[in-house]
C-alpha cells in the first residue's frame, strides 16, 4: 500500500542533496565571497600568492554561488534616471543644417538667399528670399531625408519637411524620433555602464526601464549624490572657435554663438561658436598628467578624424585662441600658437588631483548623448544594512525555533518529521535563491521567516486529515495513504493561488518588493516539495522499519 | 502527551451569531472607509514624493532642534518623528525627517541635502545618516497606479481561479472576504496613521494570499462534504466542514503567527510597518474566511449534485429549491 519506488527515492533524496548543496556556500558567506572574487581576479589579472589562498578557502569543484544580498542589507546606492532623449533631436538637427545649408545654396538661384531663424528645439527654420520657390526649396530638402534604420519602421524616411509662407521647417519624423531614442538610451546604458565599471565595484546593477528610464544600483558607493556626480555628468567634451572674450555676463553673444563662463577665471566670460571644431567623441584616450609646471592636467588624444580636423583648423587660425568646453563651461582658452598635426594634446586648467582623474574618466568612457534626470535615488548606510541582516538573523533563529516546537508538542513524532522537513525546506529555498542568482531583500527576508510560518500548512493539512482517517480507516497504513491522497487537492489550490499572488508581485514590484515576491513563490515551490515528498517518504521510510500496529498523529 | 488548541471532535455552531458577525464585518468595512477618506492614508514618499533622511546619533533626539535648524531653509512640509525600537540601546537614537518634493521631477538636490545634513550636524555634531531616499512626484504617480494595479490584478486573478475551480458563488465568497480584509488593512493604516508606501502593498498582496488560502482550504471540505451528504441542509454541512478544519486553521494560524511575531518584536523598525500589515491581516483573514467568506456562499447558494456536470437551466431550479431546505 504505502509504497514508493526505489527510483523515486532517489530522484528525492538527489533532489534535497542537490539543494541543499546549493545552499552551503551561504553558511560561508564571507569565505566563498572572497573565493569567488579572488578567482575573478586571477583569471582577469593573474594570480598572486594572496589570491591563490583566497581561492582556496573554497573547493573549486563545491558549488560557489551566493544569494545576493540587496542594496537595503548590503548598502549603497540606488538612482532611477530619466534620459532626456529630446536632447539629442537638438543635435541631430544642427547637425543636418550644414547639408541643408550647402544644397539649398547650391539653387540660390531658383529659392534666393536663406537664412536660419530661431525656433523651438529639436527644429530647424529656414527662411528662403524667394516665398514663390517654396516647392522647389522643400523638393532639395526632402531629397537629402534618408530611410530610418530600423526593423519596425521599413520606408519611413528620417526628417519632416513643411513649408509655410517663406519659412521652411525641418524636424525629426516620428519613426526616427523612436529609433534615436533607442540608440540614445542604449548609448547611455553602456557610457553609465563603463563609467561605473571604472570605479570598480562589486556586482552593479544597471538596466534599462520602461522606454526612457534606467535603474542603477551600485552597492558599496558611499552615497547617492556620489554616484550622481559620476553618472550625471554629461561630458560633453568640445573644442569651438573663440569669438570674444568678455567680463560682461549679459552680453549679447549673437546668432550661433554662445556666451559662456570661465571655470578658473572669476568673472570672465568667452563668446564661443556653437558649431565646435571636434568633439569629445573623436576621443580615443584620456588620461590624468601634470602640464611642464607640475599642475594636474589631463591629455587626450583624437581618432584620425578628429586629428584631421583639428590640425586643419590650427592651422589655419594662428594666433587665435579657441575654446576647451566641458558642459557648457570653458575650461580654458589657449592661444594656438602652432599647427598642431598629431591629434594629441593637453588641457590644463584649475584641477585638483582627483578633477583630474575623474575627468580623465569621464572623457575616456565618452560624453552621455543626452543629460539625465534622477526621479528616485536612495542612500543605505551599510551599518543600516547590516542591522537589518542582523534583525533578521535573530527573527529568523526565534521562528524558527517557536515553530519547531510547536509542531513537535503538537504532533509528536510526525511533528519532528515535519521539522526535518522544515529544515530541508529553508535549505532548499536557499538552494534555489542561489542557483538563480536571486537577490535577497529586507522583505525578502521576511518573506522567508512567513514561509517558516506558512510551510507547515501542508504538513497540518497531511496530519489532520490522517487524525481523521485514522477514525475510520481500517488500519495505520491505508490511513496515512488516504491522508496524503485527500490532503492533496486542499494544498494544491491553496498554494497555487498564493503563487499566483507571487507571481503578480513579481511582475508589478520593484526592487525589495520583488525580492519578497521571489523568496514567496520559490518558498511555495520548496515547501509543496517537502510536505508531498520529502515527509511522505521519511514517514513511509519510517513505517517499513517499525511496521506499527497503531500510530498516533 | 500532545499539544491541542481544538478537541478533537468539534460541534460549534459557526453560523449561530451569524448576522451579528456579518454586522460587525460590515460596520468595521463602513468605519474603515470612513477613517480612510476623512483621517487619510499616512503615504510614504513612495507615493508622495519627497525625501526621507533617517538620522541616527548617540544623543537623545531632539525633535523641536531638528526643526528649528532646517526651518531656515525653507523646504515646506517637513515631518519629523523618533523611531524606538527595543533593539537600539542607550546610544542609538534615531529620527526620521520628511521632507515634501521640491522639484517636478527631482524631489531633491543634492545640495539641498548637504544643507539639510549640514544643519543638522551643526544641533548634534555625532548626527549620522545611515539611509537617504527620496523619490520624485512623476514615479511616485505611476507608483500608486502599479500598486492599485497589482491589488485589482491579484483579485481578479483569484476570482477567476476559485471560479475554475470550485463555483462561482465560491469565488464572489472568496473574494468578498478578500476585499473585507483589504478593507480593514486600509482601515488600521489609516486610523494608526501608520506610514503606507510600496512595502505594505506587498503586504496587502501577502495578506490576500494568505486569506485566499485560509478560505480555499475550507471550501475544499465544503466541496468534499456536500459530495458526500447529499441531503443535508447547507449550513449544516458548511458547519460539518468548518468544524472539521478547525484545527488546522488555528494550527497554521498559530505557526504563522509565532513566525511573523517574532519578527515583529525582533526584526527591526524599518520592516515594522511591513510586518504589522501581515500580522493584522493574518488575524483578520483566518476570521473573514469563517465568517464573510461562508456567509456570503451560504446566501448565495451552490449547486448541490457535484456527481454531475454543472450547467443547464434545470440545474438552477434545482439549486434554489436546495436553499429552501
Amino acid at each position: 500500500m504505502l509504497h514508493i519506488p526505489l527510483w523515486k527515492r532517489v530522484v528525492i533524496w538527489g533532489l534535497v542533496l542537490f539543494g541543499l548543496a546549493y545552499a552551503l556556500p551561504n553558511a560561508f558567506y564571507g569565505r566563498v565571497e572572497s573565493h569567488n572574487d579572488a578567482v575573478a581576479a586571477i583569471e582577469t589579472q593573474g594570480e598572486t600568492p594572496e589570491r591563490a589562498a583566497a581561492a582556496s578557502g573554497w573547493p573549486d569543484w563545491m558549488p560557489s554561488s551566493l544569494v545576493n544580498l540587496g542594496l537595503d542589507l548590503r548598502g549603497g546606492a540606488h538612482l532611477l534616471a530619466e534620459v532626456q532623449v529630446a536632447d539629442v533631436y537638438e543635435d541631430r538637427m544642427d547637425g543636418y543644417w550644414p547639408e541643408i545649408r550647402d544644397a539649398l545654396r547650391d539653387a540660390r538661384d531658383e529659392v534666393g538667399t536663406i537664412r536660419r531663424q530661431d525656433a523651438a528645439p529639436g527644429t530647424l527654420s529656414i527662411q528662403i528670399s524667394r516665398p514663390e520657390a517654396m516647392g522647389r526649396a522643400l523638393e532639395i530638402v526632402r531629397g537629402l531625408a534618408s530611410p530610418v534604420a530600423s526593423l519596425s519602421n521599413a520606408g519611413a524616411r528620417d526628417i519632416e519637411v513643411a513649408g509655410q509662407g517663406d519659412t521652411l521647417t525641418v524636424q525629426l519624423s516620428e519613426a526616427e524620433k523612436q529609433a534615436t531614442d533607442d540608440r540614445t538610451i542604449r548609448q547611455s546604458l553602456e557610457i553609465i555602464r563603463r563609467r561605473v565599471d571604472e570605479v570598480g565595484t562589486r556586482e552593479p546593477t544597471i538596466q534599462r526601464q520602461g522606454a526612457d528610464r534606467i535603474l542603477i544600483q551600485v552597492p558599496g558607493i558611499g552615497s547617492a549624490a556620489e554616484l550622481k556626480d559620476l553618472i550625471g555628468t554629461t561630458a560633453q567634451l568640445t573644442f569651438n572657435p573663440v569669438v570674444s572674450r568678455t567680463t560682461n555676463p549679459d552680453a549679447a553673444p549673437g546668432p550661433r554663438n554662445s556666451l559662456l563662463s570661465s571655470m578658473d577665471e572669476e568673472g570672465v566670460y568667452y563668446v564661443i561658436e556653437d558649431t565646435p571644431v571636434v568633439t569629445g567623441e573623436q576621443l580615443t584616450d584620456s588620461q590624468p598628467s601634470f602640464d611642464q609646471n607640475g599642475r594636474p592636467a589631463v591629455t587626450f588624444r583624437f581618432n584620425p578624424q578628429g586629428a584631421r580636423a583639428f590640425g586643419d583648423y590650427t592651422a589655419q587660425n594662428i594666433g587665435s585662441p579657441f575654446a576647451i568646453v566641458l558642459d557648457d563651461e570653458v575650461i580654458s582658452a589657449p592661444r594656438i600658437n602652432d599647427h598642431i598635426p598629431g591629434g594629441s594634446g593637453i588641457i590644463t586648467g584649475d584641477f585638483s588631483i582627483d578633477e583630474s582623474t575623474e575627468l580623465a574618466i569621464l572623457l575616456r568612457a565618452g560624453a552621455l548623448p543626452a543629460e539625465l534626470s534622477f526621479l528616485e535615488e536612495r542612500t543605505i548606510g551599510p551599518e543600516l544594512g547590516q542591522d537589518s541582516i542582523e534583525a533578521g538573523r535573530i527573527a529568523c533563529i526565534v521562528a524558527f525555533v517557536a515553530v519547531l516546537a510547536l509542531m513537535w508538542a503538537s504532533y509528536g513524532l510526525f511533528g519532528f518529521f515535519a521539522n526535518v522537513a522544515l529544515i530541508l525546506n529553508v535549505g532548499l529555498l536557499f538552494g534555489l535563491l542561489s542557483m538563480i542568482g536571486a537577490t535577497l531583500t529586507l522583505p525578502g527576508i521576511a518573506g522567508i521567516v512567513l514561509t517558516i510560518g506558512m510551510a507547515v500548512d501542508a504538513n497540518v493539512l497531511i496530519f489532520e486529515r490522517i487524525r481523521e482517517e485514522l477514525k475510520t480507516a481500517r488500519g495505520p497504513a491505508r490511513a496515512i495513504e488516504l491522508g496524503y491522497d485527500r490532503a492533496l487537492s486542499a494544498i494544491i489550490d491553496a498554494n497555487i493561488t498564493t503563487f499566483i499572488i507571487a507571481v503578480i508581485l513579481f511582475l508589478l514590484g520593484s526592487g525589495p518588493v520583488r525580492g519578497f515576491a521571489v523568496t514567496l513563490g520559490l518558498g511555495i515551490v520548496t515547501s509543496v516539495f517537502t510536505a508531498i515528498y520529502v515527509t511522505r517518504l521519511i514517514v513511509v521510510t519510517w513505517f517499513e522499519r517499525r511496521r506499527p500496529k497503531t500510530i498516533e498523529v | 502527551m500532545r499539544l491541542k488548541f481544538v478537541p478533537d471532535e468539534t460541534n460549534y455552531d459557526f453560523f449561530k451569531y451569524r448576522y451579528a458577525t456579518f454586522g460587525v464585518s460590515v460596520v468595521a468595512m463602513v468605519l474603515s472607509l470612513i477613517i480612510w477618506l476623512t483621517v487619510g492614508l499616512n503615504f510614504g514618499i513612495d507615493f508622495r514624493g519627497g525625501t526621507t533622511i533617517r538620522t541616527q546619533s548617540t544623543e537623545a533626539v531632539d525633535v523641536g532642534a531638528y526643526r528649528d535648524a532646517i526651518a531656515p531653509l525653507e523646504l515646506g512640509d517637513v515631518a519629523i518623528s523618533e523611531v524606538f525600537d527595543p533593539s537600539f540601546g542607550e546610544d542609538r537614537n534615531v529620527a526620521m525627517l520628511r521632507i515634501q518634493a521640491q522639484g517636478e521631477e527631482e524631489s531633491i538636490t543634492a545640495e539641498t541635502i548637504a544643507e539639510v545634513e549640514a544643519a543638522l550636524q551643526e544641533v548634534d555634531p555625532s548626527i549620522t545618516f545611515p539611509s537617504v531616499e527620496s523619490v520624485g512626484p512623476k514615479v511616485s504617480g505611476e507608483l500608486i497606479q502599479t500598486a492599485f494595479l497589482a491589488v485589482g490584478a491579484s483579485l481578479a486573478a483569484i476570482l477567476i481561479y476559485i471560479w475554475l475551480r470550485f463555483e462561482w458563488q465560491f469565488s464572489v465568497g472568496a473574494v468578498a472576504a478578500l476585499f473585507h480584509d483589504v478593507v480593514l488593512t486600509i482601515g488600521i493604516f489609516s486610523l494608526l496613521q501608520i506610514r503606507f508606501d510600496l512595502a505594505t502593498i506587498a503586504a496587502l498582496l501577502t495578506i490576500i494570499g494568505y486569506s485566499i488560502n485560509d478560505t480555499v482550504v475550507i471550501f475544499d471540505r465544503l466541496r468534499e462534504n456536500l459530495i458526500k451528504y447529499k441531503q443535508r441542509a447547507l449550513q449544516d454541512v458548511m458547519n460539518l466542514s468548518v468544524n472539521e478544519t478547525l484545527s488546522r486553521t488555528i494550527m497554521t494560524s498559530g505557526t504563522t503567527l509565532i513566525a511573523l511575531i517574532a519578527l515583529l518584536v525582533l526584526g527591526g523598525d524599518v520592516i515594522r510597518g511591513f510586518v504589522f500589515a501581515i500580522t493584522w491581516g493574518v488575524v483578520v483573514g483566518t476570521y473573514s474566511s469563517v465568517y464573510v467568506a461562508k456567509n456570503i456562499v451560504l446566501w448565495l447558494g451552490v449547486k448541490r449534485d457535484w456527481s454531475k456536470d454543472s450547467s443547464g437551466p434545470g440545474d438552477k431550479g434545482n439549486q434554489f429549491a436546495n436553499i429552501d431546505a
